[in-house]
């Protein structure tokens, strides 16, 4: 994985290469079913509440934590290019889909590129700015970590 | 992409950091500060803007909380803000991180896909 951040333009820039092809890669970054599988860090899972992948469309989806804790965030996806490429605003948001004002958001624009049967993705993520990582990273690492240790806590506790 | 929900943070800063660190000017001057502490004559005789633009440079680098104030006796020096510099380099390592294990879920799931 390449991985570059322009400090200026307040952008991160990734590539990564996944040994499949285009079709199938594609599916597996804009079908809920797939994404649910993969999109949450371990011990966190994702699930969908509502996929409408198509320009203007969302996707609503909770992080759930290992207790259950759900963290909502929702996906507009400005443009769609099949196969090719798609556009998307990340923010945070309430269960209903209601954006959270005060969290930062994202764009991300994401251009898959065959090579054979292998597939370059390359995301191009825009931030209002870099210090939104930390809210982005916040939960995703050290509140799952945090919560993971808290769960083992409570086993200690109980034997 | 997308991470998890909210976290507070430890505080507010009041301006950018990386807006603060996009001139070139402020750069030279963090670069000046990391070696030594300095007073904000003794500063602005590195350059060759007058004192008064040096001065608000030092303004936009405090209220990003990468420059701190210290009072030696009656003088006031300022000095780099270690903390918050190593902060933000946390951040994205861990970002990357977090890209890091993400890819690795999707790969395989794609290796499902294909042995499907």
């Amino acid at each position: 994985m390449t991985f570059d951040v322009d400090r200026k333009n307040k952008q991160i820039h990734v590539e990564r290469e996944f040994a499949a092809p285009v079709e199938t890669v594609w599916s597996a970054w804009t079908q809920s079913e797939f994404l649910d599988q993969w999109w949450a860090p371990k011990p966190w899972k994702a699930e969908t509440k509502i996929m409408d992948f198509r320009v203007g469309g969302r996707w609503l989806y909770a992080m759930v934590s290992p207790d259950g804790n759900k963290h909502w965030s929702l996906t507009e996806y400005k443009s769609v290019a099949p196969q090719k490429n798609y556009t998307g605003l990340v923010m945070f948001c309430d269960e209903s889909g209601n954006a959270n004002a005060d969290t930062p958001r994202s764009l991300w624009n994401n251009t898959f590129n065959a090579d054979g049967d292998s597939t370059v993705v390359d995301i191009l993520i825009k931030f209002d700015k870099l210090e939104d990582l930390e809210m982005l990273v916040g939960m995703g690492f050290e509140g799952g970590f945090k919560m993971g240790l808290s769960n083992l806590d409570e086993l200690l506790e109980k034997k | 992409m997308q991470p998890i929900g909210c976290v507070n943070s430890s505080h507010q800063m009041k301006r950018d950091v990386f807006q603060a660190i996009a001139d070139p000017t402020r750069r030279a001057i963090l670069l000046l500060l990391a070696t030594q502490a300095l007073t904000p004559n003794a500063l602005a005789e590195h350059f060759d803007s007058t004192r008064q633009a040096v001065s608000k440079h030092i303004k936009v680098l405090s209220e990003a909380d990468l420059v701190k104030q210290k009072k030696v006796g009656r003088e006031i020096f300022y000095e780099v803000n270690a903390t918050q510099m190593k902060q933000i380099e946390k951040w994205i390592e861990k970002f990357k991180g977090l890209l890091e294990n993400r890819f690795a879920q999707l790969d395989d799931v794609l290796s499902k896909l294909k042995n499907k």
